[in-house]
């Protein structure tokens, strides 16, 4: 393990924070845009009690995953900076768009049409900002962006390719998929519902949106299969020839089984952990199929590193910060997401 | 417009916009833990009250400044890749810091926000103090990156290429605490003005409001500080411009000739082709006192640089005239205020004039904080490190920066009226009537 793997695995790790939390928050606005049925008005307060007092901080993997890469593999940073300016900047866009509209409509007026103005807002970022993300990722990972001397090679157009798009759209329907599992169990307790329905009609609408959130992920996901073997040869290769492949799939495929029968069985809290699962392990294997690179097929995280006295100082910080980090936000879940914030039991109703 | 001039348009928007936000997370914070400290303590209703009022207003801000802070990361490789290729290993390291600062900053408001019911009165005063304390050291960080950009160090240059990083040292180069010092004051100087002037224009027509009353003493209290404390850590920075940028110096001061027993001019214009600054009010040897503490001392001029390495010397030369004279300014109504309050038996005054003034001086803290923020930028040009890297050799190779320049200005043009109109909305939401009884006896005292 030499520092630059370790600060690799750092980045993963931040990243698959950043989809299980962040990611959950841009699928909250997705559900709040396709709110509908008796209950939309429901629907959307959920939502917004969900993200209100968590949004900023699970907002901030995605700043953490910025200043490693700049820090600890700066001509990486620099190099996909180059390539994918126009798809950054419309995440950027995206991201400021979704997080004031959100902030703004909780403390505008009250009556509907302001209200419904700055949730058309957050909601259309809340699905620019995934669909950019995804299609940066995949546009990494297929191996269109070459490296040439240090600097993105022109045209920079590696990102307007089928199986870059479809990683783009298979990210936001994740994050929705993710985020209407979450909501199941927070609609638990603010709806108690019928005997044996924990949640009511209320959990029965994310229930819904949840399952048929899946079915898209996992038919982007089979596109996006189908599109690597062409268009990213060494991902694909990644994810079917190494040893590790076969048990990672079998694992990310348990998950999603287990999350789906989770969500039939109206076990949420056990859904919700097997979707968070599988959301890591999609993340660890995007990660893992792409290793050593950090811009396929060009920039390694050898080639591109730091030099030691850097990467060994921020992987200091790194462990120092997350010190600091974790017990903070164990606080915070703990606080506004009930008493057992990761539990996955779901207790005996009384 | 070249596309070099776009990135830097952008860069400079994208910042000057970033830079209020931010500067009101570092002090919002502080003044509404303050608040609801003093309510702890007396338990006054008009200073929960403000505590909520201050934090909704810290909230719309604050996310503000954490969307906008997002774009800045990113910009710094959208548009200067040549500058993070090379300084990132150099500076990552306190913006690695600055993002746990962050992380706890956004953390703890969350609880502080939506938790006044559901967490103890102890651990909600400490998160609005942990949120207070990581603002600050968000924008230590952050000031140790720039602090950087105008004096390298912790490394070696060979063949342009930099060799034997030294991250730690690399933090703290030459003149990091005035310049960490000089940026915190001004955080706290301009959003307590900001928030005084808007309570001081609501305490003129309410004169009997307990609630802006005190709101007004606690954001004078902390701007007043601030402000007067600046003029001493502006002139440590002075002496460390003078010292390791003698042509920034130049510049601020519209110094063209090199000069022993050199003038300090006020105002004026300089004119860099005639190479002289007209119209000056000119105090002898002032400035030579000043940037070294020695009447006689020698200060150099432009002439002793070469031409293509001066700043933009008339911006520089304005720039630093508003931030000081705007700064002088807001440390007179600061002693001012002191002495008023000394005479009313340390109470808030609520002289019609000074109210007047106060409200006056409202918008001037920022204006002197975009000045001053200014000042070293264009200061430290052409280059974007000092002495090693030109903004030209740093920008992006990428095309048409014309096209993310207009959407982001129409995106902040967009979020600036917006909040304009919200934090408004929040001021007018203030009940007209108070909660004191009319006549009762006034029994608070002046925080």
């Amino acid at each position: 393990m030499t520092p630059a793997d370790l600060l690799g695995g750092a980045i993963l790790a931040s990243v698959a924070c950043y989809a299980l939390l962040g990611g959950a928050d841009f699928g909250g606005g997705v559900w709040d845009l396709l709110a509908t049925g008796p209950r939309a008005r429901h629907q959307r307060t959920l939502v917004e009690h969900a993200l209100g007092p968590i949004w900023e901080a699970n907002h901030v993997w995605l700043v953490l995953v910025v200043v490693v890469l700049f820090t600890g593999f700066p001509p990486a940073f620099a190099a996909i900076s180059e390539a994918l300016f126009a798809p950054l900047v419309l995440l950027l866009v995206g991201i400021v768009l979704r997080g004031a509209a959100f902030t703004f409509r909780a403390y505008d007026r009250p009556d509907d049409a302001v209200q419904r103005r700055w949730g058309w807002i957050f909601s259309m970022a809340s699905v620019i900002a995934p669909l950019m993300l995804g299609t940066s990722v995949g546009a990494l990972a297929s191996g269109r962006v070459r490296v040439e001397e240090g600097i993105a090679a022109a045209p920079r157009l590696a990102w307007v390719a089928g199986f870059p798009l479809v990683v783009g759209a298979f990210t936001a329907a994740l994050f929705a998929f993710l985020a209407a599992t979450y909501l199941c169990v927070e609609a638990a307790p603010a709806d108690p519902g019928e005997a044996g329905r924990p949640g009511g009609g209320l959990a029965d609408d994310f229930r819904t949106r949840a399952v048929l959130a899946g079915i898209a992920v996992f038919l982007l996901a089979l596109a996006a299969a189908v599109l690597s073997r062409r268009q990213a040869p060494l991902v694909y290769r990644g994810l079917t020839a190494r040893p590790w492949s076969l048990p990672l799939h079998l694992a990310t495929g348990a998950a999603a089984v287990a999350a789906f029968a989770g969500l039939l069985a109206r076990r949420y809290r056990a859904a919700r952990l097997a979707a968070a699962a599988q959301v890591a392990l999609i993340v660890v294997g995007w990660g893992a199929s792409q290793y050593p690179y950090l811009v396929v097929p060009d920039l390694t995280l050898e080639s591109a590193s730091a030099p030691r006295a850097t990467q060994v100082a921020l992987l200091w910080a790194l462990g120092g910060g997350a010190l600091l980090l974790f017990p903070s936000l164990w606080l915070l879940f703990r606080v506004f997401k009930g008493e057992r914030p990761f539990s996955a039991m779901d207790r005996p109703r009384r | 417009m070249t596309d070099l001039l776009y990135a830097r348009w952008l860069m400079g928007t994208s910042l000057a916009f970033h830079i209020v936000f931010s500067a009101v997370g570092v002090a919002m914070p502080l003044l509404m833990v303050v608040a609801e400290w003093r309510w702890r303590r007396t338990g006054a209703p008009h200073h929960l009250d403000l505590a909520r009022r201050w934090a909704k207003g810290a909230a719309i801000l604050f996310a503000v400044g954490a969307v906008s802070g997002t774009v800045i990361s990113f910009e710094l490789g959208l548009l200067w890749p040549g500058f993070m290729r090379f300084a990132g290993p150099i500076i990552g390291m306190p913006f690695s810091l600055e993002g746990f600062a962050f992380f706890a900053e956004a953390i703890f408001l969350g609880i502080y926000l939506y938790g006044w019911d559901r967490v103890g009165p102890r651990l909600h005063l400490a998160s609005g103090a942990v949120v207070a304390a990581s603002g600050a050291l968000s924008a230590f960080f952050v000031t140790l990156a720039n602090a950087w950009m105008n004096h390298p160090a912790g490394f070696d240059l060979v063949l342009g290429r930099a060799t034997d990083v030294s991250p730690i040292s690399a933090m703290f180069p030459p003149g990091w605490l005035h310049e960490v010092l000089h940026v915190l004051l001004s955080c706290y100087a301009a959003t307590g003005f900001a928030v005084a002037g808007i309570h001081a224009l609501r305490l003129r027509r309410e004169p009997r409001s307990r609630f802006h009353r005190t709101a007004l003493g606690i954001a004078l209290a902390v701007g007043g500080a601030a402000a007067v404390l600046q003029p001493l850590s502006g002139d440590l920075s002075a002496r460390q411009v003078a010292r390791t940028q003698p042509v920034k110096l130049a510049s601020l001061e519209g110094q063209f000739r090199t000069e022993r027993g050199a003038p300090l001019r006020i105002g004026g214009i300089p004119d860099p082709a005639a190479r002289e600054t007209r119209g000056a009010l000119e105090i002898p040897r002032g400035l030579s006192l000043l940037a070294f503490h020695d009447p006689d001392a020698v200060v150099r001029g432009l002439d002793d640089f070469p031409r293509d390495v001066w700043p933009p010397v008339r911006r520089v030369h304005l720039a630093f005239q508003a931030m000081v004279g705007l700064g002088t300014l807001l440390a007179a109504v600061s002693i001012a205020a002191l002495w008023l309050s000394w005479r009313a038996g340390w109470r808030v005054p609520t002289g019609r004039r000074f109210l007047g003034a106060v409200a006056l001086s409202g918008p001037l803290g920022f204006l002197a904080l975009e000045a001053g923020w200014l000042v070293t930028e264009w200061g430290r040009q052409p280059f974007t490190i000092w002495g090693v890297m030109r903004t030209s050799e740093a920008v992006t190779p990428v095309r048409h920066l014309a096209a993310p320049f207009w959407i982001f200005t129409a995106v902040y043009v967009f979020l600036a009226v917006a909040v304009v109109a919200l934090l408004r909305r929040q001021i007018a939401a203030v009940p007209h009537v108070d909660a004191a009884a009319p006549g009762a006896p006034e029994t608070e005292t002046a925080p």
